[in-house]
């Protein structure tokens, strides 16, 4: 393959700047970590980060912090990534959660999300003394989003303030910390939800299947499609589960993942399917509809 | 809709696949967009991002239900609210950072950064204007050119972004009048006459109603131009660095097992191939180029911007932050820069004092020689400056503890760029441009002299050293010092007390006590001493010196255990009950401004080698506390 600069596309510009990234990081982290959460935009970060110590292997451990009820096709990619690509995947999942059986029907999304998602990941952050870790968030998912550094740093307490943001001035970025802060670094920002498909496609990454249209059973609450991944899923004296066709357009917990109806099978239709899309890609979140600013004041607390 | 976005059915007659290959090998255009306050700035990206058909139905929704919240529009869609990030700007009703947008036509990506306007923000508006290929600039049609217009002008052209849109907004208030356009592009020729920049587009537009954004409208007969979107998917990518010479920094090295070496590194400027002549700065050793790899494949050249691994037919020595260059036309080298600087920080900005300069893979320590001037940004005037205040842009000297290889900002942007960091919070202070070297110091060669000052001190018998002594006026500390000068001349060991009455009235009468004032008399004091532990003396400095900074930076001017650092710790009330000299009495009156403890801070030491209250015991008892602990590192052959 010949590229020379002057073809360079907008996605050759978006991966070298992400290679950038991960290269800083590398060369001035104490004990770096990849939040990996199984879904498309980790798949790319993931591929991205093998681009940019090739021939070397990947630096630096993954982390997932699970919450136990993730989709069982997530937990089974989990794993084949983890044999294929021959990357270390640490899980940790909250155990006061576990102990208390935390979990989104009984307790709601909000308390879920913060117990099994922010707690665990602080919990994992300090177990393991992770000073950098690297996550797949990209400014155009939502509005507090876009105004987030590439390098956000988190106090001791991992909290986010909007206001103390250190200014972040062509590709120069400011990786020095005092003991106890720590950086969340982010070498999607500039992503955009089609940028990763059409990677996806010129890549030719695997993903979890569940982002292609196939039969399943759901259920239909508060206008999301929910998938009865397994029993745990109470259904109400009228509900009847239903095969329909469906896919997702992001992957979280399943009883808080809503599934679009879809006929597209291949990743080519997926992504035509996006191109021509009318809704964004966070619709199918339960948590980002709670309050207007609900992502922002999640991210103060420390959530990712 | 058609013009910028296929049809499904377009596509379907195509082939996917032909569709999907055209839209990965779109390229990317970078834009900041700066106005003012109401000069629709917001609105108008909403606008761009809605007509362009890049907002979703949710998005919009959204946006529905925010404008009869929020909105400023009597209910009406508010399209400003789409850009407001922050829920603590929303209640303000100002934007307040740099938002970043995206969105895209089939012509081209877009990556908007939305600066805020507000004139405190001058920052944001250079960290936006840092990575943007264009720049548009908004002016109300009914306002014209105002001074915040001749700011925006005066930083995008600081910032290097040549192609600049001027967009003059809100024509529907004026009736559409081609007259007023008229005249405010004749302003805007005497704005563009001052800087170093070609001359802009300029297009007619109503945000909130959608003229010329998109489609031309007929409310505008008169003109024929671009429409803004038709500008900004032709609007030129800023002139990249491929006609200068290869320069890579090394960011990274490559080495997965013993066979295998490589530097990692993105393509700073120009074209690299397998073969190739190369050296490596600042050690001056050779290679060739023997592979250019990335995980698809080895390529056979390569060009700037592209992320690569290279490796050399021979074993070199290359680590983070060493260049590596085209061998026939290496950078230069040097360590004293002019350069532009524009001040991000609430700390102030003082010559003399030390930052950690990071320029590509590399970080050292500098400090500003001197402040030459700074710029008032809506008349480009000169205008002195003592200190550097949040949102100045100035013009610096900087000189580096080392020399680093570099470009000129105009001649490559990732060469000539640098940042200035906190030393001790790590914040970023400032963002800087260099514009050349300064040759003052090559010219001073080091004379190698026989008579050293491991000589010196086996004459004297003992080690050369600095007693630094800092704490309140009136803590006791000139007492103490000299009580210490008495034990160690009694013992022979050679000595010399610098206090305010022999350098204050010589070395330093140019010097008042203003902030950067007293970072210079410190800092020259520092190095009086360093000359001095050189002719191997025991120094013992009494000033106030209540800069934390100042002091870590004296103290860097010396070995392990040169430096003994003496905090004398007397309260703030029992010094100012002694006031010998009666300042403090005058300095509570108001008739002292700046007086340490009263008007001006001290920062007490975090790790002193000694603390000293000299309200508890005698400044004998103390002076031989102290003379007793220092007997060891005074020993000849305690260096370490």
């Amino acid at each position: 393959m010949e590229l020379s600069a002057t073809q360079m596309t907008h996605l050759d510009r978006l991966e070298a700047e992400s290679i950038h990234i991960f290269r800083e990081v590398m060369a001035e982290a104490l004990n770096p970590v990849m939040l990996y959460s199984i879904g498309k935009d980790s798949s790319v970060m993931l591929h991205v980060a093998r681009k940019a110590f090739y021939p070397s292997s990947i630096p630096f451990p993954l982390l997932h912090v699970d919450t136990r009820w993730k989709f069982q096709e997530m937990y089974r990619f989990r794993e084949q990534v983890s044999k294929d690509y021959g990357v270390e995947i640490k899980v940790h999942i909250n155990p006061e959660g576990i102990e208390k059986n935390i979990n989104p029907f009984d307790h709601g999304s909000a308390m879920h999300t913060d117990i099994m998602k922010t707690e665990g990941l602080k919990q994992a952050l300090d177990l393991y003394q992770f000073d950098i870790a690297f996550g797949g968030a990209r400014r155009d998912e939502e509005k507090s989003r876009a105004k987030e550094r590439i390098f956000s740093f988190r106090n001791q307490e991992h909290r986010w303030s909007p206001k103390a943001q250190r200014p972040e001035l062509w590709s120069l970025y400011n990786g020095l910390k005092r003991p106890g802060e720590s950086i969340r670094v982010f070498p999607l920002s500039n992503w955009t939800e089609q940028d990763i498909w059409l990677y996806i496609y010129r890549e030719q990454l695997p993903i979890v299947p569940l982002y292609l249209a196939a039969e399943r059973p759901v259920v239909e609450r508060d206008g999301l499609l929910i998938m009865c991944d397994d029993d745990r899923i109470p259904l109400l004296s009228q509900e009847e589960p239903q095969m329909k066709m469906v896919r997702f357009r992001t992957l979280g917990c399943y009883p808080l993942t809503g599934a679009v109806e879809s006929q597209c099978q291949s990743l080519e239709e997926v992504i035509l399917e996006l191109l021509t899309a009318t809704t964004s890609e966070r619709q199918g979140r339960a948590i980002d509809n709670d309050h207007p600013a609900s992502m922002e004041r999640k991210k103060q607390e420390g959530y990712f | 809709m058609d013009e910028h976005r296929e049809s499904v059915r377009g596509i379907a007659q195509r082939g996917i696949e032909a569709y999907l290959n055209d839209q990965a090998r779109q390229d990317l255009l970078r834009f900041i967009t700066c106005g003012s306050v109401d000069d629709g700035k917001s609105t108008l990206i909403g606008r761009l991002l809605y007509e362009a058909k890049c907002l979703f139905e949710d998005q919009v929704n959204a946006l529905h239900s925010d404008s009869i919240r929020f909105g400023t529009q009597a209910g009406e869609i508010d399209f400003a609210l789409l850009v407001d990030g922050l829920s603590a700007e929303r209640e303000q009703g100002i934007t307040i950072d740099v938002a970043y947008r995206f969105f895209k036509t089939d012509k081209r990506s877009f990556i908007v950064a939305d600066t805020p306007g507000h004139e405190q923000y001058t920052r944001n508006m250079a960290t936006g204007a840092s990575t943007a290929d264009a720049a548009v600039l908004l002016i109300d049609a009914r306002q014209g050119v105002l001074p915040q217009t001749r700011r925006h002008a005066y930083i995008v052209s600081l910032l290097g972004v040549e192609s600049v849109i001027v967009v003059i907004n809100k024509m529907d208030l004026v009736d559409y009048k081609q007259t007023v356009f008229n005249q405010i592009c004749v302003a805007l020729e005497e704005v563009w006459s001052g800087l170093e920049l070609p001359s802009p587009l300029v297009i007619p537009v109503s945000a909130l109603r959608g003229d010329g954004v998109v489609t031309l409208s007929s409310l505008l007969p008169w003109y024929d131009g671009q429409t803004l979107l038709s500008a900004l998917e032709s609007a030129p990518r800023k002139q990249r660095t491929l006609e200068h010479p290869f320069r890579m920094f090394v960011q990274w090295v490559n080495r997965p097992h013993l066979d295998f070496r490589g530097v990692s590194g993105t393509i700073n400027s120009g074209k690299v191939s397998v073969g190739d002549e190369i050296s490596v700065l600042p050690s001056g050793q050779r290679a060739k180029v023997s592979e250019l790899i990335t995980m698809d494949a080895s390529l056979s050249s390569a060009q700037s911007d592209q992320a690569l691994t290279i490796v050399f037919d021979r074993e070199i020595d290359a680590s983070r932050g060493d260049m590596i260059c085209s061998a026939s036309a290496p950078a230069e080298v040097a360590d004293h820069f002019s350069a532009h600087i524009v001040w991000m920080s609430e700390a102030q900005g003082l010559c003399g004092r030390s930052y950690l300069f990071k320029l590509g893979a590399l970080t050292v320590s500098a400090s500003l020689t001197e402040i030459k001037y700074s710029v008032d940004v809506e008349t480009y005037k000169d205008q002195p400056c003592a200190a550097l205040e949040l949102n100045d842009i100035a013009r610096i000297h900087i000189k580096l503890d080392q020399s680093i290889p570099f470009e000129s900002y105009r001649d490559c942007e990732s060469l000539g760029s640098f940042i200035l960091i906190d030393k001790r919070t790590f914040s970023t202070l400032a963002a800087g441009m260099i514009q050349h070297p300064l040759r003052r110091a090559t010219n001073i060669y080091r004379h190698d002299h026989s008579i050293k000052r491991q000589s010196r001190q086996q004459l004297n018998g003992h080690r050369g050293v600095v007693l630094w002594f800092t704490g309140l006026s009136g803590s006791g500390k000139s007492t103490l010092a000299d009580h210490v000068e008495r034990i160690l001349h009694a013992q022979g060991v050679r000595t010399y007390l610098l206090d305010g009455d022999n350098v204050r009235h010589g070395l330093n009468r140019d010097l008042g006590f203003t902030p950067s004032d007293r970072v210079e008399n410190i800092r020259r004091i520092a190095e009086v001493a360093k000359l001095m532990v050189d002719a191997g003396l025991v120094v013992l400095t009494a000033f106030i010196s209540p800069y934390r900074d100042d002091r870590a930076q004296a103290r860097n001017l010396f070995a392990n255990g040169e430096f003994q650092e003496i905090y004398v710790s007397t309260p703030l009330a029992i010094a100012e009950a002694r006031d010998p000299k009666g300042l403090y009495k005058k300095a509570r009156a108001g008739l002292i401004p700046n007086f340490t403890g009263i008007g001006s801070p001290y920062e007490p030491p975090y790790a002193p080698e000694f603390t000293i209250d000299t309200s508890e015991g005698t400044p004998e008892d103390s002076a031989e506390f102290i003379f007793e602990t220092l007997a060891n590192v005074l020993k000849l052959g305690s260096e370490g």
